[in-house]
C-alpha cells in the first residue's frame, strides 16, 4: 500500500479586483500520496477546502501549457511536478513572476502574447504552392525541431532577469518562436523582418543568463535562438556594409 | 452587448479552421474559455489521416480505401456519404496545414512522413514525432494571428439563445472581469469539444465537460448517437494520459502478466494494430480474467517498446518518454509502461450535417462536439484530427454561403431574456445551496466509469441512471461559497456541471435502448450487432417536460454494404 503523508501548502493569494488586498500566504494542511502531482493537490485544496483559490488549469500532461507557476522557488508546470520531488513537506507556491496578478496563481498574460504577434509569428511565403507538400529534408526539418516543442505556457518569461527589469522585452518564447520560422527551409520572410528585434528591446536586451533554458519544462532552449538571430543580424549587416562598399566603388 | 457576424465558440483546430475560412468575408468573433493554444486539439499525439501515398508500403492508397476503412471502422454506422467528403479532402487539407507552415516530420525524399495505424489498411498516418495535435493547433493559431481574427480569450460561453427556431447568439461571461456579455450574431458556430470528462478515467484535459454539448441540448438542437464512446486502449494507470496509438504504430507490443503478446489470440492478422474498441476490448478481457499486473494505481498490461531502441524512440516518441519520466517515473527505453483503457473520444454529439448545419436557423457545429457522423460507433486513430480541420473548413464555406444568400438579423430581446436567465442561475449558484458541485460531478463521473463504460448491462446502467436522476435532484441544491464572478473556477464548473448533467442522461439512455453491439457500444446481455432493428442513429432531444425524448434516424448507405466486421 502506498502511504499518505501530510503536506503543508503555502500558497499566495491576492485578488487585484479587492480593494485593499494585499498578497498573504493561505496554509493548508493535505495527507497526499507522494505520486500525486502539484496541480492534484491544488485541484483537492479547491474542491475540498477552498473554492476561492484561482489558478489555471486543462491539460494535466504538461502538453498545453496553463499551469506555470513558482513551486518550492523553481518555475515549472504544476502538472508535471511531483509533490514529493523536494525533500520537503512544505510546498511554496507563487504566481509566475514578470507579470501583473489578477487573482491568486492566474497572471494576466497579454504582455506575453502581445511579444508573441509582434515577431510575425507565423510562416510567410511568396512564391506559389505547389499541388502537393513543400519538400522539406528530414535534415531541416531537424533544424527547427526545439523551438517546434515550445508549448507558450512562459516558464521562461516568468525567470528571465531582463523582462524584471525592462518590461519592454521581447522576452525568450517570442525570439525562440521568431527562429522557428527564420530556420525554416520554407520560410521567405525578407531580411528586414528581424529588425522587429534589432534593438535593446529585441535580442540584444538579453543577458544571456540562461535561466530560460533552465525554466523551459519541453527542453527548448531560448537562448541558442537568441544567439542565432544575433548571428543572422550580423551577417545580414555585413552583407549590407559590403554592398554598399560595392555601390561606392 | 457585442456583435459579429459570425460568433465561433472554441478555440481549437475545429474553431481555429472557421474564423480563418470566415474572416476575409465577413466580422468574425472567436470566444474560446481557454487560450486557444490551450484547448485539447494540442493533445493529440498520433497524426493525422491522409492518402498521400508517400510511404513506400502506401503507394496505391486512395480516398476511397480511406473512405472504406473508416466506414468498416465504425462498424458502419457511419453515413457514407459524409465518411466520403471526409476522406476527399483529407489530402487537400493537409497539404494546406503544410503551406501554412506545420512542421510534419519527413521522409528522406523530403515528403510528409506517414505511420501505420489501427483499422487502416496502408500507412496512411501523417505525422511530426509524437506532438501532431500540437504542431497543428500552433500553426492555424498562427494563420489565424496572421489574418487577425478577433478572439476573445478566457470568455465561458454560458447559454445558447434560440427561439423562433432560429439562434441569435449566445451569453457568454469574461472570466477576468466576471462581466456578463450577450454576444448577438447571425450564425454561430461551436467547435466545443466532446464530453470525456462525464468519465473518471479519460485521457481528456480537464476542460473537456461536454458543456458545449448538453449547452445546445437544453437550447432545443439535439443530439445524435451520444451511446458511443471511445475507450483509448492505452492510457497510462493512474493519470490516464494518452499514450498514442503511434506507439503500435511503431511496433510497440501489448504484453500480459506471462509475457504473451495476448492480441495473437484475439485478432491474429491485425495484432496490437486492430482498432481501438476491439483492442481495449482485449485488454480489459485480459484484465478482468486475471492475466493484468495490480499497481496500486490500477490495474493494467504492459506496452512494451523496449526492442525498438532508445534511437527510434527518441526520434519517433519522444513526447511519450517524457511523459512517462515525469508522471510516473519510468523510462520506456528500458522498462514496459503499465497502461489501461480510458475514455478518450465522444463519437455522439451535437446532430449535423455534411455540411455542419443544424435543424436550427444559424446554429452549426464540428469536430469533436458534433455528430455528422463520419466515425459511427467507432472513430480509427488519426480520423479525429482530420476531422476537425475538415469540417472547420466546411462549416465556414456552409456559413458563407447561407450568409450570402441573406441570413435574417439576430434579435435582441432573447438576448437579453437570456442573459436574465443566465443571471438569475448565478444567484441561485452562489447562494445557500449545500451540495458541492466537485462532489456530485466525481460520484457522477465513477458511475460513468464502472457502468457505462467498455461493456455494458441492462442491469448496471439502470443503476447509472438512476444515480444521474438522484444527481439531477442534488444540482438543485448546489452552492458555490464565493459570490465573485472573476476567476471564479469553481463557479464556471458548477454551471457546466448542468449542462454535463443533461450529456450524461442522454449517453445512459442511449446505451440503455440500443440493445445490440456495435463499434465502442458493447453489451454483455446483447454480444451481436443487430442491423435489422438497429442499423440507425440515436436522436435525443429534450421534450417541454425537460426530459429526453429518443427517437432514431436512417443511416445514409452509399456503396458499402454492411458486412460482418472482421480483422
Amino acid at each position: 500500500m502506498i502511504k499518505a503523508d501530510t503536506f503543508t501548502f503555502k500558497i499566495l493569494r491576492y485578488d487585484a479586483r479587492e480593494p485593499g488586498s494585499k498578497p498573504r500566504f493561505a496554509t493548508y494542511r493535505i495527507r497526499v500520496i507522494p505520486g500525486l502531482t502539484v496541480l492534484a493537490v491544488l485541484i483537492r485544496i479547491r474542491d475540498e477546502i477552498d473554492g476561492t483559490l484561482s489558478f489555471r488549469s486543462s491539460c494535466r500532461s504538461a502538453v498545453c501549457g496553463s499551469c506555470s507557476m513558482v513551486i518550492n522557488g523553481k518555475i515549472d508546470l504544476a502538472c508535471r511536478t511531483q509533490v514529493a520531488a523536494f525533500n520537503t513537506d512544505t510546498i511554496i507556491l507563487e504566481p509566475l513572476p514578470n507579470f501583473e496578478v489578477i487573482r491568486d496563481l492566474v497572471v494576466d498574460m497579454a504582455p506575453f502574447w502581445q511579444m508573441y504577434e509582434k515577431v510575425q509569428p507565423y510562416l510567410i511565403r511568396h512564391s506559389p504552392v505547389p499541388e502537393k507538400e513543400l519538400p522539406q529534408s528530414e535534415e531541416d526539418r531537424r533544424r527547427i525541431d526545439q523551438f517546434v516543442n515550445c508549448i507558450l505556457c512562459a516558464c521562461c518569461y516568468g525567470a528571465c532577469p531582463v523582462l524584471a527589469r525592462e518590461p519592454g522585452y521581447v522576452g525568450p518564447a517570442a525570439a525562440a518562436k521568431l527562429e522557428r520560422f527564420i530556420l525554416d527551409s520554407r520560410d521567405e520572410r525578407p531580411a528586414g523582418a528581424l529588425e522587429i528585434l534589432n534593438d535593446e528591446k529585441g535580442v540584444w536586451g538579453c543577458d544571456t543568463l540562461l535561466r530560460c533554458i533552465d525554466a523551459c519544462p519541453k527542453d527548448v532552449r531560448p537562448t541558442d535562438a537568441i544567439v542565432g538571430l544575433r548571428k543572422t543580424m550580423l551577417k545580414h549587416r555585413f552583407q549590407n556594409m559590403r554592398g554598399k562598399a560595392k555601390d561606392e566603388a | 452587448m457585442i456583435e459579429h457576424d459570425i460568433l465561433i465558440v472554441g478555440g481549437g483546430l475545429t474553431g481555429l479552421r472557421a474564423a480563418v475560412g470566415l474572416c476575409d468575408r465577413f466580422n468574425v468573433g472567436l470566444i474560446s474559455k481557454v487560450y486557444p493554444v490551450r484547448s485539447h486539439s494540442i493533445a493529440a499525439q498520433g497524426g493525422i489521416n491522409a492518402p498521400l501515398a508517400n510511404n513506400p508500403d502506401s503507394r496505391d492508397d486512395s480516398w476511397e480505401k480511406h473512405t472504406f476503412d473508416t466506414v468498416k471502422g465504425s462498424d458502419y454506422l457511419a453515413d457514407q456519404d459524409a465518411a466520403e467528403i471526409m476522406c476527399r479532402e483529407a489530402a487537400p487539407i493537409v497539404y494546406e496545414m503544410e503551406h501554412w507552415g506545420c512542421p510534419f516530420s519527413r521522409l528522406p525524399d523530403g515528403t510528409i512522413a506517414q505511420r501505420p495505424f489501427g483499422g487502416a489498411g496502408y500507412p496512411r498516418t501523417c505525422y511530426s514525432a509524437d506532438i501532431t495535435g500540437h504542431v497543428l493547433l500552433n500553426t492555424l493559431y498562427e494563420r489565424a494571428v496572421a489574418k487577425g481574427v478577433k478572439i476573445y480569450p478566457e470568455w465561458f460561453v454560458a447559454a445558447l439563445c434560440i427561439e423562433d427556431g432560429r439562434c441569435h447568439g449566445v451569453v457568454a461571461m469574461d472570466t477576468h472581469s466576471g462581466e456578463l456579455v450577450p454576444a448577438r450574431a447571425k450564425a454561430t458556430f461551436f467547435g466545443t469539444g466532446g464530453y470525456g470528462r462525464v468519465y473518471q478515467h479519460s485521457t481528456n484535459a480537464l476542460i473537456n465537460t461536454g458543456s458545449g454539448i448538453g449547452m445546445a441540448y437544453k437550447a432545443g438542437v439535439p443530439l445524435k448517437d451520444m451511446e458511443f464512446v471511445q475507450f483509448h486502449p492505452t492510457s497510462l494507470i493512474g493519470t490516464n494520459i494518452l499514450m498514442t496509438e503511434g506507439c503500435r504504430g511503431e511496433g510497440a507490443y501489448l504484453l500480459n502478466n506471462q509475457g504473451e503478446r495476448f492480441m495473437q489470440r484475439y485478432v491474429p492478422t491485425a495484432m496490437e494494430l486492430a482498432p481501438r474498441d476491439i483492442v481495449s476490448r482485449c485488454i480489459q478481457t485480459e484484465m478482468n480474467e486475471g492475466r493484468g499486473f495490480d499497481h496500486p494505481l490500477g490495474k493494467h498490461v504492459h506496452l512494451d517498446l523496449r526492442h525498438l531502441g532508445e534511437q527510434k524512440i527518441q526520434e519517433r516518441l519522444p513526447g511519450i518518454r517524457k511523459i512517462c519520466i515525469d508522471f510516473i517515473g519510468i523510462d520506456p527505453v528500458f522498462e514496459p509502461i503499465p497502461v489501461m483503457p480510458g475514455q478518450h473520444y465522444s463519437m455522439g454529439g451535437i446532430d449535423v450535417n455534411g455540411r455542419c448545419a443544424s435543424e436550427v436557423r444559424g446554429f452549426y457545429a464540428g469536430g469533436e462536439c458534433s455528430c455528422v457522423s463520419v466515425h459511427g460507433a467507432n472513430r480509427l486513430g488519426g480520423n479525429s484530427l482530420l476531422e476537425t480541420i475538415v469540417f472547420g473548413k466546411i462549416a465556414a464555406r456552409a456559413i458563407l454561403e447561407d450568409l450570402e444568400g441573406g441570413a435574417p438579423e439576430p434579435e435582441t430581446k432573447p438576448l437579453l431574456r437570456l442573459k436574465d436567465e443566465v443571471e438569475a442561475k448565478i444567484q441561485r449558484l452562489t447562494g445557500p445551496g449545500r451540495e458541492k458541485p466537485y462532489l456530485l460531478q466525481a460520484e457522477l463521473s465513477a458511475v460513468m466509469s464502472g457502468k457505462v463504460g467498455i461493456f455494458r448491462t441492462r442491469e448496471a446502467m439502470e443503476q447509472a441512471l438512476q444515480t444521474l436522476l438522484e444527481a439531477k435532484e442534488r444540482y438543485r441544491n448546489v452552492g458555490v461559497p464565493s459570490p465573485a464572478r472573476y476567476m471564479n473556477y469553481e463557479l464556471t464548473n458548477a454551471l457546466e456541471l448542468e449542462y454535463m448533467l443533461e450529456v450524461v442522461h442522454t449517453t445512459i439512455l442511449g446505451a440503455l435502448l440500443r440493445e445490440e453491439s456495435r463499434g465502442a457500444h458493447f453489451r454483455l446481455d446483447f454480444p451481436d450487432r443487430n442491423d435489422r432493428d438497429w442499423l440507425k442513429h440515436t436522436i435525443a432531444r429534450m421534450g417541454a417536460d425537460g426530459q429526453p425524448v429518443i427517437s432514431s434516424k436512417e443511416v445514409v448507405i452509399t456503396r458499402y454494404e454492411p458486412k460482418e466486421r472482421k480483422y
